[in-house]
C-alpha cells in the first residue's frame, strides 16, 4: 500500500459546505407540515407531582397535542429508558422515564410535551400546562448524600448509594506501613457542561404506509438511539432509521439516549406529521447530562527518594438523579488514577451517589481529568515535602519504556487486564519540558516578579485508554461511476471522520481523497454500530475501513489481472484505473470494472471471481490502545483579583500513528480549550435547593479567543500493536491533564503566599479569597 | 399578533414578507427565507453564532427583530462566496482547520468580514480581543486566528481590485 494520504495534513472534505452555510444540521432539515414541540419541565429539584391540568393548553390556537405520562402507552407505565452498560456493582439501576409520572428528581426533568404549529406557539402553550407539585427535600451536595438521616434523592429506593465497589492490587497495608512519607489530601472537582454550540435537536417522521420511523437527532450515537427506540416501541429494527446529520459538537453529552428522543418519535407517530424539537440553551443547561462532580480523599505513600509505594483512598462520585450510562465514568476514574506511574500497591473505594441534579455521564475526558488531577496534585505536594523538582519526582516514577507492554494490575472497563500497549512516557515528558523550556522558567519568573507580575509553571502527565470496542464496521463499495463509497457506523460531530476515513481508503485504491464518498451517522449505512465516544472511532472504524478497502482493492486487481491477462502482482491501482505496471501494459478503469461486474448481459466476470464489488469488515480490538501525553502550562495570576491568564501551553503527546496531523492538532487545541474552561472558568452552580443558577452563557462562562493561547504541540509516534493502522485515539487528551497542569501552575505562581489549590474550577473569586486567607494567617503568626 | 410587512435585501436579493413582530431576524432568515446557514447557539446574545451583517455591520440575529431589519441590506454566510468560489477568508478557514463542527463558523466568518474590513492589518491580540464575543467549543480558536491573519491582506487586495 502506498501511503500518499496517511500521515498527510489533508484539508477536510467537510469544510466546503460548512463555510458556505450549506451544512445540514437537524434544525436545517425542512420536511413539509412539520410541527414543533416544547417540553414542560420541573421547576423543582425534587417534588411529587400532585396533578397536571393540560386543558387550557389543549385549547390554545395551533396546538395539536399535549401529552403527560398518563397519556403515554400503557406499556411505558413502569418502563424506564434502557440502561446502557449495566454492571454488577450497580445497586439501583435507575434511568429516566420518557416523561416523569409521579416524582421529579431534578430541576428540568420533562413532565409534559406540547406539539403546536410552530415553536413559539408550543412554548406559549407549555406555559399554560398547570402542574401542581408537592416539593420534597432535595439532595444537592454529593458529600452529604450518604448522611444517615438525610433526604432521599429518589423515593423509590432505600438509600442514595447507587453503586459501590473496590479496585485494588498489591499489598497496600505494607506499602503505607513502610512509607517514609505519606501525603494526604482531599480534592473536589465541580461539574460543568459539555456545551456543544449546537444544542440537542430531534426531528421525527412517521411513515404510515411502511409503519416506520425516521429520526434525525443531533446525537453522537445514532445506533444507540435506534436500539432504545426498538426497545421502547417494541418494533422490529427494520422499522427505525436514525440519522445524525451534521452535528454541532458532541463532547460526550450527546451520547445518551434522552427522553426527547423517545417522546418526539411517539408524537410523530400519533399525529402522522413530522415533529421537531430544538433544545434552547437554558434547557441544555438544565436537562443535558453534565460531568465532573467527584470528591477524592486520597493518600500517597512514598519512600525516602520520592518513589511511590502505594496509592489509596476513596472516590465519591455524584451521578445526579439517574445512571444513564451506568458507572462507566467513575469506573474509568478509578482505573485512571495510577496513571503513567509505577504504583506497586493500590486500593480505591468508589461510591456512586444519587443527588437531585441532572445526571452526569461521560464528557470530554470521561472521568479521567479528575483522576489525573488527584494523582498529579499528590505528586506536586510530595515534591514540595521532599524538596524535589516537580519534573524530577515524576521522572523517578514514570513507567520506563522497557517495561512496555505494562500490566497495571487492574481490570479495565473492557473486562481485560489494564495493559498499556506501548509508549515512552519519560521521553514524552522530556519533550514537553524541553519545548516549554522548563529549566529556563526561574529566570522568566524572576524577570516578571521584578515587574510586579506573578508567573507560575505546572506540569501534568496522563495515560488514556482509547479505541474501545466492542467493534465498528465499514463497507467499501465501487460505484458505477467508478467512485468509492464507504459506509460506516461512525458518527461525526466535527472530528473530520469523513476526511480521515477517506484518506485511509484513498491510499488503498490509489485515488484522490475527493474520489471517496463517506457515509457517517446513518443507521441505514451499516446494520450495527456503536458510536463516537472514548476516542474510539479511528481505531475501530479506521481499521474496519482499512480492511474492507484492502479486500475490495484486491478484488479489483484480481479482475484486472484476469481481464488484462497479467499476473496479479503486476497490477497496480492508481488514479482510478487498474493497470499493468511498466510502460507496455494495458489498463482498465474502475468505471469499466464496475460495468463488467454489474451483471449486465454482454459483460462477463472472469472465472473464479464472485459478483459484487463490495467488501464489509468489522474490527473488534483485543483491548484498549493507550495514548499518553505531558502538558506544561504557564500562567500569570493576579493575586488581588484572582484572575488567571494561561500565557503558554505545551503538549507533548503520543497517539500512535497520526493519520492527519492537521486534525489531530485541532483536536488537541480544542481539548486544551475545554480543559482551560474546566480549570478556571466553567462552574455549573446550584443553590441549596438544587436549582441551577448558571443557565445562560452569560452566567456559565466558556473560554473565548482571549482565554486560550496557541498550544505548542509536539508529537511522538509509538504505533499501537493492537490494530492494523497502529493508531490510538486523540480526541480527549487535550482536556484530560489540563486542569491538573493549570492548578499546578497557579499554585506555583502563588507560592509566595503559600496557597494550596485543591479544587477545580478555580474561579477568580476563589483564588482571591485563598490568597487573602493565606495572608491573614501569615499576619496572625 | 398581526403580521407586519417588511422589505429586506438579503445577499443581494430583495424580499418582501409578512412577519410576526416577535420573530427575530435569525429565525426569519432560517425559517421564512430558508437560509439555514445562520445558526442559533444560545438565543440570548452571547455566543455570536447567529451573527449576520446588517448594512455592513455584524449584528446578532437573535437579538434583532426581523421588523427592525425593514429596509436593510443583510448579508449572511450564504452571501460570502462569489459564485462557486470561496472568498479568501473561507479558503483560509479550510486551510488552517478553523472549524470542526462548523456550527459557530457562519458567525465567525461574518464577524471577521466586518472586522477585517475595518482593520485590514490586524494584530493577533486585537483579533482575539474583538472575537471574544464569538464562542467556539471545538477548535480552541488557534486556527480561526491564523486564518484571519492570512486572509486579512488577501481581502484587502480583493477590495482594492474591486474599487
Ligand atoms: S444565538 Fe445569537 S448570540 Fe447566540
Ligand atoms: S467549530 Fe464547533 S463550535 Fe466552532
Amino acid at each position: 500500500m502506498t501511503t500518499r494520504f496517511f500521515g498527510a495534513r489533508v484539508q477536510r472534505v467537510e469544510d466546503g459546505a460548512l463555510v458556505t452555510g450549506a451544512g445540514r444540521f437537524t434544525d436545517d432539515i425542512k420536511l413539509k407540515e412539520t410541527l414543533s414541540a416544547a417540553f414542560v419541565r420541573s421547576p423543582f429539584a425534587h417534588a411529587r407531582i400532585v396533578s397536571i391540568d393540560a386543558s387550557a393548553a389543549k385549547e390554545m390556537p395551533g396546538v395539536h397535542l399535549v401529552l403527560t405520562a398518563a397519556d403515554l402507552p400503557a406499556a411505558w407505565r413502569d418502563k424506564r429508558l434502557p440502561l446502557d452498560v449495566p454492571a454488577p456493582a450497580i445497586r439501583h439501576p435507575l434511568t429516566q422515564f420518557p416523561l416523569a409520572a409521579d416524582e421529579v428528581c431534578f430541576c428540568g426533568e420533562a413532565v409534559a410535551v406540547v406539539v403546536a404549529d410552530n415553536r413559539a406557539l408550543a412554548e406559549d402553550a407549555a406555559e399554560q400546562v398547570m402542574v401542581e407539585y408537592d416539593p420534597l427535600p432535595a439532595v444537592v451536595d454529593c458529600r452529604t448524600a450518604l448522611a444517615p438521616d438525610g433526604p432521599l434523592a429518589q423515593t423509590s429506593v432505600a438509600d442514595n448509594l447507587a453503586a459501590k465497589w473496590v479496585n485494588e492490587y498489591g499489598d497496600i497495608e505494607r506499602a503505607f506501613a513502610g512509607a517514609a512519607h505519606v501525603i494526604a489530601e482531599d480534592y473536589f472537582q465541580h461539574r460543568g457542561t459539555g456545551c456543544p454550540l449546537e444544542p440537542r435537536a430531534v426531528l421525527a417522521q412517521y411513515d404510515r404506509a411502511g409503519d416506520s420511523l425516521t429520526v434525525w437527532s443531533a446525537t453522537q450515537a445514532p445506533h444507540g438511539i435506534k436500539r432504545a427506540i426498538v426497545d421502547m416501541f417494541d418494533i422490529a429494527d427494520t422499522q427505525v432509521r436514525v440519522i445524525a446529520p451534521d452535528v454541532g459538537g458532541g463532547f460526550g453529552p450527546k451520547l445518551l439516549t434522552y427522553p426527547e428522543e423517545i417522546v418526539i418519535p411517539h408524537c410523530a407517530r400519533l399525529i402522522g406529521r413530522p415533529v421537531k424539537w430544538i433544545e434552547d440553551r437554558r434547557e441544555h443547561m438544565m436537562s443535558t447530562a453534565q460531568e465532573r462532580d467527584q470528591l477524592w480523599s486520597v493518600r500517597m505513600a512514598l519512600d525516602a527518594d520520592g518513589r511511590i509505594l502505594g496509592l489509596r483512598g476513596t472516590l465519591l462520585h455524584d451521578t445526579g438523579a439517574f445512571l444513564p450510562w451506568g458507572i462507566i465514568m467513575p469506573y474509568i476514574s478509578a482505573t485512571t488514577f495510577p496513571g503513567p506511574y509505577v504504583v506497586p500497591a493500590y486500593r480505591l473505594d468508589t461510591s456512586v451517589v444519587f443527588t437531585n441534579k441532572i445526571s452526569t455521564s461521560p464528557m470530554r475526558g470521561a472521568g479521567r481529568p479528575q483522576a489525573v488531577f488527584a494523582v498529579e496534585r499528590l505528586l506536586d505536594r510530595a515534591a514540595q515535602v521532599l524538596g524535589l523538582d516537580r519534573a524530577e519526582i515524576r521522572r523517578r516514577n514514570l513507567i520506563p519504556a522497557e517495561a512496555m507492554p505494562y500490566k497495571v494490575g487492574l481490570i479495565y472497563r473492557d473486562g481485560q487486564p489494564l495493559t498499556y500497549d506501548s509508549g515512552d512516557y519519560p521521553q514524552c515528558q522530556q519533550m514537553a519540558l524541553d519545548t516549554a523550556d522548563w529549566a529556563g522558567f526561574e529566570a522568566r519568573r524572576a524577570k516578571a516578579r521584578a515587574e510586579g507580575r506573578h508567573l507560575g509553571i505546572g506540569l501534568a502527565n496522563y495515560v488514556e485508554g482509547t479505541g474501545l470496542g466492542p467493534f465498528e464496521g465499514a463497507t467499501a463499495r465501487l460505484l458505477p461511476s467508478g467512485r468509492i463509497l464507504l459506509r460506516t457506523g461512525a458518527a461525526s460531530q466535527g472530528q473530520g471522520h469523513r476526511t480521515v476515513l477517506a484518506q485511509i481508503a484513498a491510499d488503498a485504491f490509489g485515488v484522490a481523497v475527493d474520489e471517496v464518498d463517506v457515509e457517517v451517522g446513518d443507521t441505514a449505512s451499516v446494520s450495527v454500530g456503536v458510536g463516537a465516544f472514548a476516542s474510539r472511532l479511528m481505531v475501530n472504524a479506521g481499521s474496519a475501513v482499512d480492511t474492507s478497502s484492502q479486500t475490495l482493492a484486491l478484488k479489483l486487481r484480481q479482475i484486472a489481472a484476469a481481464v488484462l491477462d497479467a499476473e496479479l502482482d503486476d497490477i497496480e491501482l492508481s488514479g482510478g484505473v487498474a493497470r499493468v505496471m511498466g510502460t507496455q501494459g494495458g489498463q482498465i478503469s474502475f468505471r469499466e470494472i464496475a460495468k463488467m461486474s454489474s451483471g449486465r448481459p454482454g459483460f462477463s466476470l472472469p472465472r473464479g471471481i464472485e459478483p459484487g464489488l463490495e467488501a464489509t469488515s468489522f474490527f473488534a480490538p483485543p483491548q484498549a490502545a493507550y495514548s499518553n501525553g505531558s502538558h506544561v502550562a504557564e500562567v500569570e495570576v493576579d493575586p488581588e483579583t484572582g484572575l488567571v491568564k494561561v500565557t503558554r501551553y505545551v503538549v507533548a503527546h503520543d497517539c500512535g500513528r497520526v493519520i492527519n496531523p492537521l486534525l489531530v492538532d485541532g483536536q488537541i487545541q480544542g481539548g486544551v480549550a475545554h480543559g482551560i474552561g474546566n480549570a478556571i472558568m466553567e462552574r455549573m452552580r446550584y443553590d441549596e435547593a438544587g436549582n441551577p443558577q448558571t443557565t445562560s452563557l452569560a452566567d456559565y462562562l466558556l473560554p473565548d479567543a482571549g482565554n486560550v493561547p496557541n498550544v505548542e504541540i509536539v508529537h511522538m509516534e509509538s504505533p499501537s500493536p493492537l490494530n492494523p493502522l497502529g493508531v490510538k485515539g486523540a480526541g480527549e487528551g487535550g482536556t484530560i491533564p489540563a486542569a491538573a497542569a493549570i492548578a499546578s501552575a497557579i499554585e506555583d505562581a502563588l507560592s509566595p503566599f503559600g496557597v494550596k489549590i485543591l479544587d477545580a474550577p478555580m474561579l477568580p473569586e476563589t483564588i482571591a479569597m485563598l490568597v487573602k486567607n493565606a495572608q491573614a494567617q501569615k499576619d496572625a503568626r | 399578533m398581526s403580521a407586519v410587512s417588511i422589505r429586506v435585501t438579503v445577499n443581494g436579493t430583495p424580499f418582501e414578507r409578512e412577519v410576526e413582530p416577535r420573530t427575530h431576524l435569525a429565525d426569519f432568515l432560517r425559517h421564512d427565507l430558508g437560509l439555514t446557514g445562520t445558526h442559533l447557539g444560545c438565543e440570548h446574545g452571547v455566543c455570536g453564532a447567529c451573527s449576520v451583517l446588517v448594512d455592513g455591520r455584524a449584528v446578532r440575529g437573535c437579538l434583532m427583530l426581523a421588523v427592525q431589519a425593514d429596509g436593510a441590506e443583510v448579508t449572511t454566510v450564504e452571501g460570502l462566496a462569489q459564485v462557486e468560489q470561496l472568498n479568501p477568508l473561507q479558503e483560509a478557514f479550510r486551510e488552517f482547520h478553523a472549524l470542526q463542527c462548523g456550527f459557530c463558523t457562519p458567525g465567525m466568518l461574518t464577524t471577521l468580514m466586518q472586522l477585517l474590513e475595518e482593520h485590514p492589518e490586524p494584530s493577533e491580540e486585537m483579533l482575539r480581543e474583538e472575537l471574544s464575543g464569538n464562542l467556539c467549543r471545538c477548535t480552541g480558536y488557534a486556527g480561526i486566528i491564523r486564518a484571519a491573519m492570512k486572509a486579512a491582506p488577501l481581502l484587502k487586495a480583493q477590495r482594492e481590485n474591486a474599487a
